[in-house]
């Protein structure tokens, strides 16, 4: 009976009862699904779903929601510039901050990838770990370095460099630049670094058979094979700029604000959720957009046969 | 030949300072960990372990432990059950909507985590999940959901395919199959993605932020603590929590790699 059974699921088609054999199938194969299944649907595409409907709501002058429908949160975000502003304000910052891990992650991953001969995994290991330790205390450690009586200040005046601690350190948008870049660059460096591990050596020495130095090499020859790696890891640092809230919020000054920080208010104190939501839907159609224009770059300038994504 | 030793040192210099940046703000945390003033500042007059005793008497912190670890340990065990027979179902079957369901289920770690907060935020109480410690639970099993079957999904690719074979050969019904030789088999990629859920569910911020009502979850908690001014407890809670997910992801790794 068992020898029978395992035979029929594993030559299904071959038996004059595949039909019913199928059903059983099918009837198992969703039922390994259906809980995952069920709970996307419940707890991650329904809510999703509600914030784009609730985009649409109507509040009474309590920032109660009220039934009805109209574009009067759109009409709200994209006349005043505190919202609209804040978008491409932050989508600047995040433009700023992606070029900025762009340039911490060549040359780390270019000394991995090209000098170390030794222990590449370790290293490889060690650009990957933060991406792991916990937001909060990576955040936390620029409020020592950079705050009033912080690590930096305080060096800065023992070596009399400065006669008093430098106020715009912390709780400005430098402190929350750093610290974006700070948090980020190992999203870019892994995929940069991939990306230099690909380019086939035999291409690099050809180049420099061929007399090029090792910087025409870089721009020749390196640099644009590994074009797409660096495209792909400067888009999630834009991404995730353009979507997080507590780097402001923990770093920030008064006049400090992302666009998230605009949402998260919205959702909190201000009490405006089909402004919040609309924002929110005009946040995720934008990071849509980036997405788009960079898988299409990436495909378009990548020139590796070897190229598996 | 000069100019080029000169160009290998300003190159590995660059990618070694860059390396250095990337860990020297974890160094201070440690460092200023066993400061024993109550002032992060340069340089440190003398060592204590006073702080890591403040922390072990915090009443609140303690408890903030606590939370986390509970809601790690549940989200984590409903996330596996749900997710390791979707990641097998995915790989042992072809059907319509696959790559949708893969696309699906990353949303929470693709779209930002602010939108994804509001979300739920907005939705749960719809479904009778308040807002509180139980919605934040059912936030977590949802991103863990992602985690689980996307490195469930990798690891039954690298599984022999033979071996599923053999077992039906030798008699096996599909049911022993899956508990007898399957289970055996990716044991080490199960404890190494156990490790990984339950760190970045202690560690998670954004979902939770919006979902929490009543007690703090620990990086809440820190978070907290933050607003109210530094205290340099943070610093010793920071370091145990440094060294405890560092051990824990590179245990992961580790035995993710395992064939």
């Amino acid at each position: 009976m068992n020898y029978h059974d395992c035979c029929t699921h594993y030559h299904i088609t071959k038996l004059p009862n595949h039909q019913i054999i199928l059903m059983k199938g099918w009837l198992k194969k969703y039922s390994l699904l259906l809980p995952l299944v069920v709970w996307l649907f419940v707890f991650l595409l329904l809510p999703y779903c509600f914030v784009f409907i609730q985009s649409f709501l109507e509040t009474d002058s309590f920032g109660k929601t009220i039934p009805g429908v109209s574009i009067d949160s759109y009409q709200r975000a994209f006349s005043n510039s505190l919202y609209i502003g804040t978008i491409f304000r932050t989508l600047m910052y995040a433009v700023l901050v992606a070029i900025l891990c762009i340039l911490l992650s060549l040359p780390l991953a270019y000394w991995i990838a090209f000098k170390v001969k030794r222990n590449k995994t370790l290293l490889y290991t060690l650009i990957s770990l933060p991406l792991w330790v916990s937001y909060i205390i990576r955040a936390y450690a620029w409020k020592i370095i950079l705050g009033k009586e912080g690590l930096l200040n305080t060096f800065l005046q023992w070596a009399h460099i400065t006669d008093k601690p430098v106020e715009y350190f912390l709780y400005s948008t430098f402190s929350t630049i750093v610290c974006l870049v700070y948090i980020l660059t190992p999203f870019v460096a892994i995929p940069v670094y991939t990306a230099f591990e690909q380019i086939p050596k035999s291409l690099i020495e050809a180049a420099k058979d061929l007399g090029a130095g090792s910087f025409t090499t870089f721009r020749k020859v390196i640099f644009p094979l590994a074009l797409p790696g660096i495209i792909s890891g400067g888009t999630f640092a834009l991404v995730l700029t353009m979507g997080d809230f507590l780097s402001p919020l923990l770093l920030g000054g008064p006049n400090t604000l992302f666009i998230s920080n605009i949402v998260q208010n919205l959702f909190g104190t201000s009490n405006d959720r089909p402004l919040g939501s609309a924002v929110g839907i005009l946040i995720l159609l934008l990071i849509f957009l980036i997405l788009g224009i960079a898988s299409r770059s990436e495909k378009k300038y990548s020139s590796l046969k070897s190229d598996t994504r | 030949m000069n100019t080029t030793s000169l160009k290998n040192f300003f190159v590995s210099f660059s990618g070694i300072a860059v390396l250095l940046f990337l860990y020297f703000p974890l160094a201070v945390i440690v460092l200023f960990s066993f400061n024993g003033d109550t002032v992060n500042s340069f340089p440190v007059q003398h060592f204590s372990l006073k702080w890591y005793s403040v922390l072990f008497r915090d009443d609140e912190l303690l408890q903030s432990v606590g939370t986390s670890i509970s809601i790690a340990l549940i989200s984590t065990a409903v996330a596996l059950l749900i997710g390791i027979p979707a990641a097998y179902a995915m790989h042992k079957y072809d059907f319509k909507g696959k790559k949708l369901i893969d696309k699906i289920v990353l949303m929470p770690i693709t779209l930002p985590g602010i939108v994804t907060g509001v979300a739920m935020l907005s939705f749960f109480p719809f479904v009778g999940v308040k807002i509180s410690l139980t919605a934040v639970t059912f936030g977590h099993i949802t991103f863990l959901c992602a985690i689980v079957v996307t490195q469930m999904l990798a690891r039954f690719k690298r599984l022999d395919p033979y071996l599923e074979q053999a077992a039906y050969d030798l008699g096996a019904t599909p049911s022993a199959t899956f508990f007898k030789v399957i289970l055996p088999n990716i044991k080490t990629a199960i404890i190494g993605c156990v490790l990984l859920c339950l760190v970045l569910s202690m560690d998670e911020i954004p979902v939770t932020f919006f979902l929490i009502a009543g007690n703090n979850t620990l990086p809440l908690e820190i978070y907290a603590m933050m607003r109210r001014g530094i205290t340099p407890e943070v610093n010793a809670i920071s370091t145990l929590i440094f060294i405890f997910s560092t051990t824990a992801i590179l245990l992961s790794m580790r035995l993710n790699k395992e064939k």
